[in-house]
């Protein structure tokens, strides 16, 4: 074995292969987009070398401002309830169900695999109120509440956009800090309990600092994901009304393959990767810190 | 020595495999004329008539071409049309035929990039010319600057109203806007939704803009902006916008607008929900079919949108389109493809008054059957129309076509102002 790891050709025959495709299909794409944000035109009429031209524009285009922000605020609120929901149902399957977990993990697991678009049609028609009142609508109303058109403004279809997406992923959270829950020894919780931390006082000074780790990893994939938005948006609101519900992922497509603006699609497209990757730093940076030690 | 030999015959093998895996799997979809295998078209899900049209000729007077290059339709939501032609384009590899798009900007570019085939020289070749209506050569020509698509449709647009509800409310056919405001309030008074609007698509809704512009300014009043010479910000066009805002402020396009789609609207006008919609006359398809118009073919009524107090525009200056514009790959042509474009030429004007009641832009060669009445008032008005008016978007650039559709609802919702929506097409048409 020590042979075969220290010979460079057959370290260069196991690796070669691989190491060519990921920079056929990952570092090439990425060099080339990067290289289309100093161009501007489209695949049809041709390119024509446009300097730091499409950097500027970015800086002043209030869309693209508009999109970061919507981004960003997607971003902290269903990152915050997909986490939220999560660690709550994890807690529910360890605590509460225990053994008896595994139909309610498989129920609130379901709509992970359901497709993007079958959800979102669903939740246009739980809060359409044309050309009928969806069944969100008509339990409000029974509760004397009236909303009007959920979609029509920035802030019913965000809402909207939120809970669904909150819906379809706590399950997959649930299921994730659940096995990290798990590893918390039996016998720390007892000796918790044994000394009179029950109920918030063992989940706050027991339970939330032993799974830190893994509640760390789903904040990172989450942040991520969420950053990264298009399918839920593009099913659910196209971006609307007007582009109140548009984030830099689905503006980065409309212009690039819409509007035939490649070389800004691919400047937006760095903005959006530069975000993801200064996002995911300060969380690590933060994760340094040893939350078991207070 | 021999393991050393093996194992670099290995590397070069998957590193020779992957690297081709890899190229066939990037590499385009260039099409020239010889790979044409089928009679292809592009075109969005929502348009049924020329689908059906040309698989009714497939089947019909053109089995001869279809059997030599079967027709292959592929049909795509109306706003992923313009980014796949786009794409396609891209790689040589575009459709026979496809949908001309949102906008008639993307058809110019594809042209000056050599994609299009040149229609009036390829028809004159082909000795079909003269089986164009020349008010659709026309119209193509305003649009395109030259005859480059296939106005499998020509129509009119304007108000089609349901008879029976205005007589039932005593309520005179409007002339004027302030007339037409006025009958939607009653309607509203009394229960009825005075206009069935798609809202989703937002174009429905900003043709009302077009037409209140065209009233109030006069048919050039677009071709100014696209001119440079006026801005969608000056008083008059942002007044258009407000006028129309105004009818949504009022709950005159019902609830929940922003989230009727095409065919609901289609259906809240066909089953007698809303008194008013208005729409191009390819929808005498659906109005000529019983099984879809409940109210009867005999209680839709057509009126031209009508004149404003003091404006430079009248009634009689109608909006005209070709439909749905369907361009034909320049790369694609071979003389089966121009079999098919002789056969659709010299039989599609008649088979579509024929089987859907609708007018096209093609001559009604032989037998039309027994014209509809409402077709024959579209056929009339056609023939009246001595100046026609283009829409809201004609003359725009993708971006600002898109801004203008998706804005559409939140204007009359009133969720952005009349100004903000002007000055948010303003802006894409100064930046395009």
């Amino acid at each position: 074995m020590r042979s075969v790891l220290g010979d460079r050709r057959a370290i260069a025959v196991l690796l070669g292969p691989a190491l060519l495709v990921y920079t056929l299909v990952m570092l090439v794409p990425m060099g080339w987009s990067l290289g289309y944000t100093f161009f501007k035109g489209n695949v049809i009429e041709g390119f024509t070398f446009g300097g730091f031209g499409n950097f500027e524009k970015l800086w002043h285009d209030p869309q693209a401002h508009s999109a970061l922000w919507f981004t960003f605020k997607y971003g902290i609120a269903v990152s915050a309830g997909q986490v939220f929901c999560g660690y709550v149902l994890a807690l529910l399957y360890v605590f509460v169900l225990r053994r008896s977990s595994a139909v309610v993990r498989t129920l609130v697991f379901f709509p992970v695999i359901l497709p993007t678009v079958a959800v979102a049609l669903m939740f246009q028609k739980l809060f359409a109120v044309a050309p009928q009142n969806g069944l969100a609508n008509i339990a409000l109303e029974g509760l004397g509440l009236h909303h009007g058109d959920w979609f029509a403004g920035a802030g019913g279809s965000f809402i909207v956009l939120v809970l669904m997406d909150v819906w379809r992923s706590m399950g997959f959270y649930g299921v994730l800090i659940f096995a990290g829950l798990l590893d918390i020894p039996d016998e720390t919780l007892e000796s918790a309990r044994l000394d009179g931390a029950t109920g918030w006082r063992l989940i706050r000074h027991i339970v939330l600092p032993l799974s830190a780790p893994v509640l760390l990893s789903s904040i990172v994939f989450s942040i991520n994901g969420t950053l990264k938005v298009f399918d839920s948006v593009l099913a659910l609101t196209n971006g609307g009304p007007g582009s109140d519900t548009t984030p830099l992922t689905l503006y980065m497509f409309r212009t690039a393959f819409s509007y035939g603006d490649y070389g800004y699609g691919s400047t937006i497209a760095s903005l959006l990767t530069v975000v993801c990757l200064g996002v995911t730093l300060i969380i690590f940076r933060f994760s340094r810190r040893d939350l078991t030690k207070g | 020595m021999h393991k050393t030999l093996r194992t670099r015959r290995i590397a070069l093998l998957a590193t020779a495999a992957t690297t081709s895996l890899l190229l066939s799997a990037c590499g385009g979809g260039s099409v020239s004329g010889s790979d044409v295998k089928a009679f292809t078209l592009t075109i969005n899900d929502d348009n049924h008539i020329v689908q059906q049209e040309l698989t009714a000729l497939g089947k019909g007077s053109c089995a001869a071409q279809n059997k030599a290059l079967p027709l292959k339709i592929q049909t795509l939501p109306i706003g992923n049309v313009d980014q796949k032609v786009q794409l396609l384009a891209g790689q040589n590899a575009l459709p026979v035929q496809f949908a001309a798009g949102g906008t008639p900007q993307l058809t110019k570019t594809l042209d000056k990039a050599g994609q299009v085939l040149d229609l009036e020289k390829t028809l004159k070749d082909l000795g079909v010319w003269n089986d164009i209506q020349p008010a659709a050569v026309k119209t193509v020509e305003n649009l395109y600057g030259k005859f480059n698509v296939m106005p499998y449709q020509f129509n009119i647009e304007g108000i089609w109203y349901n008879k029976k509800l205005f007589a039932d409310h005593r309520i005179a056919l409007p002339t004027t806007y302030d007339q037409l405001v006025a009958a939607a309030a009653k309607f509203k008074g009394a229960g009825v939704t005075p206009f069935a609007a798609d809202g989703k698509d937002g174009w429905p809704l900003t043709r009302l803009v077009s037409g209140y512009l065209y009233r109030e300014l006069g048919p050039d009043a677009l071709q100014a902006v696209a001119d440079g010479k006026a801005k969608l910000t000056d008083p008059a066009y942002v007044k258009a916008a407000q006028a129309i805002a105004d009818l949504g402020k009022a709950g005159y396009f019902g609830k929940g607008v922003g989230s009727i789609d095409y065919d609901t609207a289609v259906q809240q006008f066909l089953t007698g929900k809303a008194a008013m919609f208005y729409m191009g006359s390819w929808e005498l398809g659906d109005f000529n079919d019983k099984t879809k118009n409940r109210i009867g073919v005999d209680n839709v009524g057509f009126m031209p949108f009508p004149t404003v107090a003091g404006g430079k525009g009248s009634a009689d200056q109608i909006p005209a389109n070709v439909g749905l514009p369907v361009a034909v790959s320049a790369k694609s042509y071979t003389p089966k493809v121009g079999d098919w474009l002789s056969c659709i030429t010299k039989n599609y004007g008649a088979a579509s008054l024929k089987d859907q009641g609708t007018v096209s832009g093609f001559k009604p060669n032989g037998d039309t059957g027994t014209l509809p009445p409402l077709t024959r008032t579209v056929q009339d008005t056609i023939t009246k129309t001595s100046t026609s008016t283009l829409w809201f978007e004609a003359l725009f650039n993708t971006k600002a076509t898109e801004t203008s559709q998706t804005n559409a609802a939140p204007l009359v919702t009133g969720a952005i102002s009349a100004k903000d929506f002007m000055t948010k097409v303003q802006t894409d048409l100064d930046n395009g």
